[in-house]
This record gives C-alpha cells, structure tokens and sequence, in this order.
C-alpha cells in the first residue's frame, strides 16, 4: 500500500493536463497537425495556450486528449465497421504469445486472461487442441444487460467495452459471462510506468484500476489507428485472422495475407462458441484439424503449474 | 357505559401496561453484555471491512471464476429472512388468523433490521462502494440490480410503514403514562412519534383502514423483492442458476427461514421480558405449525430443482449435481447436513406436537436459521465452480472458493448489526402491540387509554 499511485499526482504536468488542456483540448488537437509540422521528432516541447491566455513551452507527450473526449468517442466506436475475428485451431500451438502480448499492452497480471489459450478436446477421445479464447464480442452480449450502471456495454463496431471510470465493481457482468471472459481487479493492479499521469483510455483500458472488471477489447485503441490487435499481431504460427465483416475480409496476423471473411468461414466449417446459448459470438473459430502440432499431454500452465485435477477440461 | 365496565377495562389496561412496558425502563446485565458483544463484533469487521477497502476485494476468498461468495450468499438470506414480515403479518393476518396478534410486531421488527442490513451486505460486496451513486446517476433499468434496489428500498419504506403506524396507539399509552418512568428525552421522543394520538374512533377507523391497504400492498411487493434477488442469479446463462422456478423457489425458502428467526426471538424476547402470558405455548405450537406448512411447500421446490436437472443430466448441469449430491463433492456434505437440518429434520420434528413447545421449537429455528444460511451459499456459490469452458492457466486459489478471516468476520458484523437493530427496537418500543390485545380482551380502546 506504501507504493499506491494516484493518477490525480498534482504534479505540473497533471496541472497542465487538467487545465491547459483539458478545456483547449479540441483546440489542441487540431493545432496538432500544424504543430507536429514545425516540431522535429528530438524536441520535447511545444507551445501551448492556457485556460487563462498565457503561452507556455510544455511536454510534447501531453498532447493528449482530455477524458471525457476520449470516453465520448470510445463509447462511440469507429463509424461502419462490424470487427470479426477468426481463429484457425488446427495452427494454435500453444505459444502464447498472445497472451503475453495482451496482458503487456494491457498491463495485466499473468494471472488475468483477456485472451487464453485453453487445453480443450471437444468429446472424450476426439484429441486435445489448443483454443485462443478472447472475448466473444457478442451482438447479443449478456454482461452488457446485467450492468446497472451502463459501464460496459456494445459500440457501433460490434466491440464490447467496459469502462473503468464507472464501474461499481459489482461483478454482475462476470457471473452473466458464459464464456469466463473477464477478469477483476482484486486488488492494485500492476502498474506501469507513466500509469500515474497517464489519461484513462477505454479502448486499452489502461491504467486498470482496483475494485474494476477488466475484458478483452479487441485491441480497439489499435483499430483506431488501424493496426491489428496485439494477440493477433504477435502470433508466430498464423493462427489469427481479424477483419471487418462489413468489407467482407480479414487479415491473417502473421502472413499479413488477406482473404474473403465468407470463403474462409464456409470453405473450413466454422463455428462460434456456445452457440445454443443465443449470443452470437464475433469470433469463429476453424476445426482443429490436421493440426499442425503434437499435443503434450500434461503440461504446465502459463503460470508454471500443473492444473488441478478433478474438473471438466 | 358501566361504571363496572370502565373498571375493568382500566385494571386490564394496568397489567398489560405493567406488563409490557416495564421491561422498556430496565437495562439488567445481561441486555448491556449482549449490546456490548454485538458492538464488539460490529467494531471488529469495521476495521476489517477498512483493511478490505484500502487493499480490495483480493482480501476476500473470491476470486475471477467464483466472483460472488458470502457476502452475496449473506444478502439472499437477509432478504430472505425480511420476508417474514409480510409472511406473518399480511399472508396469516389478511387470511383472518388471530393468534399472530403478539408476535406480528416481533415479524416486522426482524423484517425491518433484515432489509436494511441487506443493503449493508451488498455494499460489503461492491469492488467501488465510493461510486455508489453511479446508481442512481448512471443507471439502467435493463440490469435486474436496479429493479432489486428500488424493490428492496420500497419494501424497506412499506416496512416501516407497518411497524409505526400500528404503533401510534401505544406510543400514546407511553406519552400518557409513564412520563415519570423515562429519561426526559426518551418520552419527548414517544410524545412526538405519536403524532397526537388521542385514540378517537375516527383515528381508529382511519389507522384500520390504512394499516389494511398496508398489509394488502406489501404482500407484492415482498414477492417481487424476494423473485427479482432471484432472478439476480436466474437471468443469467449459468448451468446451475437457469432455472424457472428460482422465484417461488426463493420465496417459499425465505418462509422458511423467517419462520425460524422468528421462532427463536419469540423465545428469547418471551424469556427476557417475561411474556409468558402473552406469548404463550399455544403461539409456539401455532408457528411450529406454520413452520412445517412452508416447510413442505419449501420441500416439493426443492424436489423439483434438484431432480428434474439430476435426472437429465446435462453435461453442465451434471457437474454440478454432482458436487452437490456426491458425499465425495466439493459440496456434497455442505448439501446434505443442510438440507436434513435445515428443513427435513425441521418439517419431521414439527409434525409431533411435543416438538412444538417453546424450547424445542428454538432449538428447531436455530438449526433452520443456520441451515437457511448455508443453503444460500450452497445456492450462490457452486454453480460460479463451473463455468462452461474450462478454468486454466489461473492459481489453484482461482479453481475454489473458501471464504477468509476478514470475510467470515465482516459477515459476522453485518449479521450482527441486523440483530442488534431487532435488540434496539424490542428495547425502544413496546414489543407487543398492546391496543391489540386489549382489543381482543374486550377493553374499549375508542378512548385515549
């Protein structure tokens, strides 16, 4: 408790950040373009105006948006699209990179899962595969219904996101999840340099914060900028394609090829989690096989442990 | 009126005066020693419930599968047992049964405090209690949170409703009597509590009146208080709360375990002020009665939420049957010792008549009460074990529940907090209606007594 950040850290820059430009900040960021022009890459400072008229030299890093405009527009969602996910079983095997990239880019604990990668067979002596499960982001999602306080809830591009700021921390959402996808903060979460003065943004939803759920984004502060998530970026063995329904097509993380969303999902048999229980998932996945890996039967977990024995896997 | 008529009335309204009120003025041992055990308690999980706060809910044994545990197991029972205010005072009384009269204000006091810490223990539960006004700020009418915190906050309203105005008259009879007997401040506060009351015909008709829409009105809303908390576990996809019949399912248990709050403050209130005369053995063998009736109503529920998905066995479903039924389950002894001690040794004991005499009968609602308890963790927590896909690559911690230190004993606090509001209403206020009983003695109450 000795080491408790407190992103409210009156620091000048926060004070700058707060006032300069969280009232200006539409201002500054279309001066942005101009700025950045005039500013080379090595220099750290830029001009700016504060709420009461005065120019000042500051960190060109705290050119940010303010909170409420990056919670307007990530509670918005990019305009036309519908983002899908597709992950081809018979590739996964098991090298986790996801999910190190994952939980880094969302400053997790290895304990905490937006994405894991499941040890699964689907009936008893049909074979062992490995399955990537990220949130589903469900068009019928049943932990945006339960939230009393509209924190987590489903934006335009099919993207359910959750929102740090608001959530009470009743878990509503976790016990309504069918697919166990999200995760709580139990207690400080890990933090990272520059969480301190960092602006909450909802798309990373970094900094996490005690006492909030925590899920799987699809990477949206990546499709912002439009790049692929992180888990797909990272994969070594293709296992990852993610795409926008809406255009039809979908790019493989790791060959960067891009193919027809339609072809790939009837040509291999697709098929969604839990279907029966009326979600409609946004992620597919293709049957495992001809995998192309051996399953090791009785490996350690992620975390170095072997799994308890004596429940369904 | 005869001048032998208002003579008795007036020694009938002595002893019941001296009866029930003497025991408001006196403070023995062992009323201070139980306040201060129950302070003691409550001081010790607020300084648990502080250290949870500053270090999260990580302090607790919930963890990302089972993400509810006692705390919420805890608030299914106090509503639970809130209900029995309505069960008594409203169900039996509106269907014309007399012999509650002495103990339907003990119901509502226990229904009152229960409600209200309810609410405690849901926010012993919230990961952000600082945002709790998110609530009414932010909040939504879809999620089922929002209809159980309008319905528990009107069944708390309807229930004070209920415990004051039926009230008024004696209040009137303290403000009348005994201004020499209480600290000044104590009968300044009856005199205002009693709004005035004379006790004119007209103020009974309209006290009549009002306290019947009452009785008529929370009877709904106590139903839906007790469907919507279940619902808060039966709207959602998991295998071991879908379920249709989680309402009446809920209800009739809270019955159960209401009836046993009430069996065993019924005898010790009985025993601390003396009350035998009003609480009699006759009222004990009528609640016995009553406690096997929604015993058995509980019962065939039961049935029918344990045997219809254990005959089906469905794969998730399968799972959970078995950590409950198999002695070798997670679960499985949890079960059975609450299932046989908790109802069917309870239902089994009542049906014999010697079993419901007072001392057997507050044995019975220990074990009910205690058993009730326990059912709603048997009820809340095995069914977040299995989650549909399967729990890996998470600590051993995660694959269990088993509730810390800190938990139990700010469980134990909330607990506490509830009985000592029932402790301080029996101590505040007269805690069996004594216009009702000179009214069924035959004593004209249409006068200030």
């Amino acid at each position: 408790m000795s080491k408790k950040i407190t992103p409210e850290a009156t620091s000048r820059r926060n004070f700058l950040k707060k006032f300069g430009i969280s009232v200006g900040g539409a201002t500054a960021v279309t001066s942005l373009g101009l700025l950045s022009s005039c500013v080379s890459d090595d220099e750290e400072k830029v001009p700016m105006l504060t709420t009461d008229g005065k120019v000042i030299n500051s960190d060109k890093s705290t050119l940010k948006l303010n909170l409420n405009e990056m919670q307007k527009r990530s509670r918005e969602g990019l305009s036309g699209k519908k983002f899908v996910m597709v992950i081809d079983l018979a590739k996964c095997k098991n090298a986790r990179k996801c999910m190190s990239a994952c939980q880094g880019a969302h400053h997790l604990k290895p304990e905490q899962h937006h994405i894991n990668v499941l040890q699964t067979e689907n009936a008893e002596g049909t074979g062992f595969y490995y399955q990537p499960k990220p949130c589903m982001q469900c068009d019928n999602p049943p932990c945006t219904k339960v939230c009393p306080v509209d924190a987590t809830f489903k934006r335009k591009d099919g993207i359910v996101l959750i929102d740090n700021e608001r959530c009470i921390g009743c878990r509503f959402c976790i016990a309504a999840c069918p697919y166990s996808a999200r995760v709580f903060n139990w207690s400080e979460p890990k933090y990272y340099e520059g969480d301190e003065n960092a602006i909450y943004d909802m798309e990373l939803n970094v900094p996490q914060k005690k006492g909030t759920v925590s899920k799987c984004l699809f990477s949206a502060d990546r499709l912002r900028i439009g790049k692929l998530p992180y888990c797909v970026s990272a994969c070594p063995n293709g296992t990852y394609w993610f795409g926008d329904a809406n255009e039809d097509a979908v790019t493989n993380g790791t060959s960067k090829e891009t193919v027809r969303l339609s072809n790939l999902l009837s040509d291999n048999g697709a098929y969604t989690l839990l279907p029966e229980l009326g979600t409609k998932p946004s992620v597919y996945y293709l049957p495992p096989k001809d995998r192309m890996f051996e399953y090791k039967a009785g490996e350690l977990n992620y975390l170095g442990e072997e799994e308890p024995k004596g429940h369904r896997s | 009126m005869s001048e032998n008529k208002k003579q008795s009335d007036e020694a009938i309204m002595m002893k019941i005066r001296e009866d029930i009120l003497t025991p408001m003025t006196k403070f023995p041992l062992s009323y201070k020693i139980w306040i201060g055990s129950l302070l003691t308690i409550i001081a010790v999980a607020i300084w648990g419930y502080i250290i949870q706060l500053q270090n999260g809910l990580g302090e607790t044994g919930m963890r990302d599968y089972v993400s509810w545990g006692v705390y919420i197991a805890s608030f299914v029972f106090f509503v639970a047992t809130a209900l029995v205010g309505m069960l008594i005072s409203a169900v039996v009384g509106l269907v014309g049964q007399k012999w509650i009269t002495p103990i339907s204000r003990i119901a509502e006091m226990i229904a009152l405090a229960f409600a209200m810490v309810a609410g405690i223990a849901i926010v012993a539960d919230m990961g952000r209690p600082d945002r709790i006004l998110n609530l009414f700020m932010h909040g939504r009418f879809q999620s089922p949170i929002i209809w159980d915190v309008t319905v528990v906050n009107l069944y708390i309203f309807i229930s004070i409703l209920l415990l004051f105005l039926p009230l008024l008259p004696d209040l009137g009879i303290i403000r009348n009597h005994m201004k020499k007997d209480l600290p000044k401040w104590q009968w300044n506060l009856y005199n205002i509590l009693s709004l005035g009351w004379v006790g004119t015909p007209g103020q009974y008709k309209i006290l009549h009146s009002t306290i019947r829409v009452l009785l008529i009105l929370i009877v709904p809303v106590a139903m839906a208080l007790h469907t919507v908390t279940s619902w808060l576990s039966a709207l959602t996809l998991r295998a071991g709360w879908d379920s249709t019949i989680f309402g009446p399912y809920y209800v009739t248990g809270a019955f159960v375990a209401g009836s046993g709050a009430v069996l065993v403050a019924m005898y010790f209130i009985r025993k601390a002020y003396k009350l035998e005369d009003y609480i009699t053995d006759f009222h004990f063998d009528k609640m016995g009665k009553l406690m096997v009736l929604v015993g058995l109503v509980y019962l065939y529920f039961n049935i029918n939420e344990f045997i219809v998905p254990g005959y089906k066995m469905k794969a998730a479903d399968a799972d959970h049957i078995h950590t409950l039924f198999s002695l070798h389950g997670e679960y499985g002894v949890m079960f059975w010792l609450t299932q046989i001690f908790g109802l069917l040794l309870p239902i089994t004991l009542g049906l014999f008549k010697p079993f419901r005499k007072p001392f057997p009968m507050m044995l019975i609602g220990i074990a009910i009460v205690i058993g009730a308890w326990f059912k709603r963790v048997i009820i809340v927590v095995p069914t977040m074990i299995h989650a549909y896909l399967p729990i890996q690559n998470v600590p051993e911690e995660f694959h269990h529940y088993s509730p810390t230190g800190l938990e139990i004993t700010v469980t134990l606090g909330i607990m506490a907090m509830g009985i000592l509001i029932v402790s301080i209403l029996v101590k505040l206020f007269p805690v069996i209606p004594m216009w009702e009983i000179a009214e069924e003695k035959g004593v004209d109450i249409h006068k200030d007594l």
